[in-house]
């Protein structure tokens, strides 16, 4: 377990990234917090030619907040996340959902931006993306490209990015007393990716709940919005008809945890389990 | 004060625990010789193939690289593996080269080994290697490798089954007959790998002029290896020094021969250099030896009142390519089935058990070796049967529990015991659970929808295994453990022992049991052990032995050593050392206090001029013992798991774990208590996570830390351990063995606990480990999917 040979680029600013682009094209690949990545090159799963460590890069880090809009930078770590009150008061689906990312180590390291990045259909961040239809900001040497968060994923970790892009900061709407979420999932221990997980919100009305944005996510090859029940309104009597549309809508892929058949039992009660939530769910001021 | 200082039984902290912690061990990596080279290994990457050629001119040419060795450079001067057992005849084992010749067995068997100037170097150069492959069918499923015109995994044994074992006392036939019920239960045990925390690793140093060999190794037994590389490489015994320095973690693991550190010794010998080989977390899960594959089916006959009359059980173990060098891999099987209902009266036992070779990885002793396994079997099969009788969990075991009145005993698996304290064991335990409460705790809980269970586990743990074992076995494993003190002249004593210590604080208590016994201070003795070639010659760690054997073996050379220091005592207080006693490192006559230890001690070293000429000055003894009288020490207990199932996942909750545990004396509780604990949770990680998982073709699909999940404190419910203490016979310490109770019967407690949640929902789980989805395949096949199978046939 030993990283075959590599060239090591330390990016101090963009014009670097963008040069080494140019340079090395598909062969670069770049290193945030390394936590995939670092693993894979040790089990030689992966062996890019060059590192674009933009660890360095002092701007890709930070979290805003300016017009009902979160920023967050690329580079912020999760620790940052799962800490910063702005987020737990803005985005609490986030706040709750961070906190089943792996375990205190990795989130010390791995980033916000690694984790879309990577794209690894059962974690936890690319899901919230999707619920909170986030937009991600990818810049190349040409310019800016904004990609909603439901047309980035395309698969298991292959998203839209172009290999001249490297994605920069996330742009999260955010929430206040009018919306609800849920988010549950189950793993294998706490802090494993998801056997199945739920991340939801919708939006309040005087009866029920509409604007329903329900990902599952772990059992397919991306994250995408249940759009089976996204123009729907949502009532009590209705939660078990919902969350029967909904797994009726799911095509999960088999894993060692379990195949199809059971990742639809598993999915069926998170889902339940997430509508109730939603409806449940006293307003926050 | 002359009473002497109470040690044993006082919770002494490890004196060496601050260095470990500190990173100031020195763990087989941390070793760094001159000249010394780097290995990696070229890995089998099918289950099953022949090697046609491999080409290692572009690897011999890459930088760094000092030789490419393959096995047919090493079987020149290195011999094959034959695993045996002297008293099974019948059973077969094919050879195991350190390098494979024509044929791999298994994906990860090594073929080629490359040796350069870094590991980073040999592994690229490793990649270089070309071999041409040819593959063969593979061998995977237990049950198929039984089956007529199954591909076979060793051509020239013709057969994959190792071995079979029948055992048969008293009549089954009639007890089923007459038995007001019978119940029955199918098991699947799923394969399991010990992660240590260090890995495997051994730095070996040949010195060709006077062909002496030197080989630090991450092991649990240093005197077993010198043995087989001596033998192996055609070296006298006293030419080779295997020293085990600090050792991370090893459950086994570390117990055995492997084929990849054979290499790398045979490696030095070859080039005359040291060689540095660490395995490393991937290689691990495919090299360490994996264990307790099994299927199995049990039978009960029980009567009206619970009482069990006779017992079935069928058990096909699955051993992988090879039998384990030297110990064999038979003894999962074996214990398996003698643990079938080995803490209860059996008036009637029929078993079997049959052995086969498959295409992965091989297996070998684990932690509680086979005993997990036949705990699970008996503890499920009674939870049934005291369901249907609608008697109590706890109220069958205890009218069913061996107690004193039927000691001494040979039991019908074949156990021998002399003292158990089980009826005392689980009035404690339920007394410290609140067992009543949380029966309604869990009636409660089930009006809501929410599933909880009780799971009660006996057991009994064959501990500190004598000659009696391996002598007959005709296995070259040395069962006695040795003990050598020194006084030194400042009256401080130094200690060598053949025990071993991998983390669980065995030389700690072998400490106490010196200082109490000898009369000096804790802090006045020190411990050194896993040298090979400097300490008294003995066994090391297996089998919860350390204190049992190691402890007496010390307790013994303390007393000749606190005689001849009385005796030198009396010489020099021209007295008698009928009332002379040492306490505390001072001489008193009866209560009046002579001469401090440390005075004498430089009369004895300094000033023997002063001393009469027959007065015996050597401050030094050596003693071993071995348990002769009992083959091995029978340490009993009964845990308790309150659990929860979520019906709608599958999931499993851990809520809480007791553990009531009889290993005779405890000689340090902190250290007795968190072997259990840890052992508890090695067991709760075999019931819940830990599984190898192969595909058709036999390719490991679990095979780094992300795949294979261990348990983790996250999950770990509190464990509350009580102790009863019935001092072992045989020996003056009366310490039983503690290391494997809590990995024994914990599994067992899940099975019950689990299938005791799910038993209104007319479910039951029969595969371990639980995962969520066989949860879920329970509870919506409603146990349709698990059948007996048809015992004793085939």
């Amino acid at each position: 377990m030993k990283a075959p040979t590599f060239k090591y680029l330390r990016a101090e600013s963009m014009d670097d990234v963008y040069a080494a682009f140019a340079e090395y094209g598909d062969e670069a690949v770049i290193l945030a917090g390394g936590q995939s990545l670092m693993p894979m090159l040790n089990m030689r799963l992966a062996q890019p030619a060059v590192l674009v460590d933009i660890n360095p890069i002092y701007e890709l880090s930070g979290i805003v907040l300016s017009n009902q809009k979160l920023h967050v930078g690329a580079m912020t770590r999760h620790v940052e996340v799962a800490n910063a009150e702005l987020v737990a008061e803005t985005l609490p689906l986030i706040g709750c959902a961070i906190k089943q990312v792996a375990h205190r180590g990795i989130r010390n390291r791995g980033t916000f931006g690694g984790s879309l990045a990577h794209a690894d259909p059962a974690a936890e961040m690319p899901a919230c993306a999707v619920a909170l239809d986030a937009t991600l900001i990818l810049q190349s040497h040409g310019g800016a490209r904004r990609v909603k968060a439901t047309d980035f994923f395309l698969g298991v970790m292959s998203t839209d990015r172009r290999s001249d892009e490297i994605l920069t900061s996330i742009e999260l709407p955010t929430q206040g007393s009018n919306h609800a979420w849920a988010f549950h999932e189950l793993s294998r221990r706490h802090g494993d990716f998801a056997l199945v997980g739920v991340a939801a919100t919708a939006q309040r009305r005087s009866e029920g709940l509409d604007g329903l944005r329900l990902v599952v996510f772990g059992c397919e090859a991306r994250p995408r919005i249940s759009e089976v029940v996204a123009s729907r309104t949502l009532v009590p009597q209705d939660v078990a008809e919902f969350a029967a549309a909904v797994v009726k809508d799911l095509d999960p892929m088999s894993d060692l945890e379990g195949d199809a058949e059971i990742k639809l039992i598993q999915a069926h009660a998170l889902v339940e389990r997430s509508l109730n939530d939603l409806l449940a769910a006293q307003p926050y001021d | 004060m002359t009473e002497p200082e109470k040690i044993i039984g006082v919770s002494f902290p490890r004196p060496d625990a601050l260095r470990l912690a500190a990173g100031r061990g020195t763990f087989t990596d941390d070793i760094v010789l001159p000249r010394m080279v780097h290995m990696a290994l070229v890995r089998s990457p099918y289950a099953h193939a022949l090697i046609k050629s491999i080409d290692t001119t572009d690897a011999n040419k890459a930088e760094g690289v000092v030789r490419v060795v393959t096995g047919h450079d090493l079987v020149e001067i290195c011999s094959p593996f034959i695993a045996e057992i002297e008293f099974l005849p019948n059973m077969i084992s094919p050879r195991q080269y350190a390098l494979a010749l024509e044929e791999v067995a298994w994906q990860g068997e090594g073929v080629c080994a490359v040796l350069a100037e870094s590991r980073a170097l040999a592994e690229d150069a490793a990649e270089l290697v070309k071999v041409e492959w040819e593959e063969l069918p593979a061998v995977v499923d237990p049950v198929a490798a039984l089956t007529v015109g199954t591909p076979i995994v060793h051509r020239d044994l013709k057969t994959n089954l190792a071995m079979t074992m029948p055992i048969e006392e008293g009549n089954t036939k009639l007890a089923f007959a007459e038995a007001e019920v019978v119940v029955e239960h199918a098991f699947e045990f799923g394969r399991q790998a010990g992660v240590a925390l260090e890995s495997r690793s051994v730095v070996a140093d040949f010195e060709p002029t006077g062909r002496q060999l030197i080989v630090y190794q991450s092991h649990q037994t240093p005197y077993q290896m010198q043995d087989v590389y001596a033998r192996h490489l055609g070296l006298p015994e006293h030419h080779v020094r295997v020293i085990a320095k600090d050792v991370g973690g090893a459950f086994g693991i570390k117990l055995h021969a492997y084929p990849d550190e054979m290499t790398a010794v045979a490696a030095s010998v070859l080039l005359g250099r040291p060689v540095k080989y660490i395995v490393d977390r991937q290689e691990s899960f495919s090299s360490d030896i994996h264990s307790r594959e099994m299927t199995a089916s049990g039978r009960l006959a029980v009567s009206g009142q619970g009482i069990i009359l006779g017992v079935e059980v069928d058990i096909l173990s699955a051993i992988g390519a090879y039998s384990i060098y030297p110990r064999t891999s038979v003894g999962d099987g074996i214990q398996a089935v003698q643990f079938t209902g080995a803490p209860y009266r059996l008036p009637a036992f029929k078993g079997r058990v049959r052995i086969v070779y498959q295409n992965k990885t091989p297996c070998g002793a684990y932690r509680a070796v086979g005993q997990p396994i036949g705990c699970s079997i008996i503890e499920q099969l009674i939870d049934i049967a005291a369901a249907k009788l609608n008697i109590d969990p706890a109220e069958i075991r205890r009218r069913n529990n061996l107690n004193s009145d039927d000691m001494p005993l040979k039991a019908a698996g074949g156990l021998e015991f002399v003292n158990v304290s089980l009826n005392e064991c689980l009035t404690e335990l339920l007394a410290k659970m609140n067992y009543e409460s949380l029966r309604r705790d869990q009636k409660e809980a089930q009006q809501r929808g929410v599933y909880r269970g009780i799971g009660l586990a006996t057991f009994v743990e064959q501990t500190a295994v004598g000659a009696g074992l391996y002598g007959p076995a005709g296995v070259r494993v040395s069962a006695q453990e040795g003990c050598a003190l020194r006084l030194d002249p400042t009256g401080l004593v130094r200690c060598s022992t053949s025990a071993t210590d991998q983390g669980q604080g065995t030389l700690t208590g072998i400490q106490q049991v010196i200082a109490e016994t000898l009369g000096v201070g804790f802090d006045d003795i020190t411990v050194k052990a896993g040298d090979g070639g400097s300490t008294p010659y003995g066994g090391g760690s297996w089998a919860s032995r350390g204190l049992a054997i190691g402890g007496e073996a010390a307790r013994l050379a303390a007393i000749d050593l606190r005689g001849k220091i009385l005796s030198a005592a009396a010489a020099i207080i021209q007295g008698s050392s009928e009332n002379l006693t040492l306490v505390s490192g001072k001489i008193f006559d009866g209560a009046k206090f002579k001469m401090d230890l440390s005075e004498l001690s430089e009369i004895v070293h300094f000033r023997q001029n002063t001393l009469p000429p027959d007065v015996d000055f050597e401050m030094n003894v050596i003693r071993h013992f071995v348990p002769r009288e009992f083959p091995y020490f029978i340490a009993n207990g009964i845990q308790a798991s309150y659990l929860e199932v979520d019906i709608g996942t599958g999931g499993i909750k851990l809520l809480e774990h007791w553990v009531a545990e009889d290993c005779g004396t405890i000689v340090n509780p902190m250290l007795v208590d968190e072997q259990l604990r840890g052992g508890i949770v090695q067991g709760l990680g075999a019931a819940l996570y830990e599984h190898c998982i192969y595909n058709e073709a036999g390719q490991l699909l679990t095979a780094s830390l992300a795949d294979y999940a261990v348990p983790l404190a996250s999950e770990m419910p509190d464990i509350h351990v009580i102790h009863i203490e019935n001092k072992a016979s045989g020996t003056g310490l009366g310490a039983k063995g503690a290391g494997e109770a809590g990995t024994l019967g914990a599994p067992a407690t899940i099975w019950c606990g689990v299938n005791d949640a799910l038993r209104p929902l007319g479910a039951q789980v029969w595969k371990q480990p639980f995962t969520p989805a066989h949860v879920l395949q329970a509870l919506h096949s409603r146990g349709s999917l698990h059948k007996v199978g048809e015992m004793f046939k085939n």
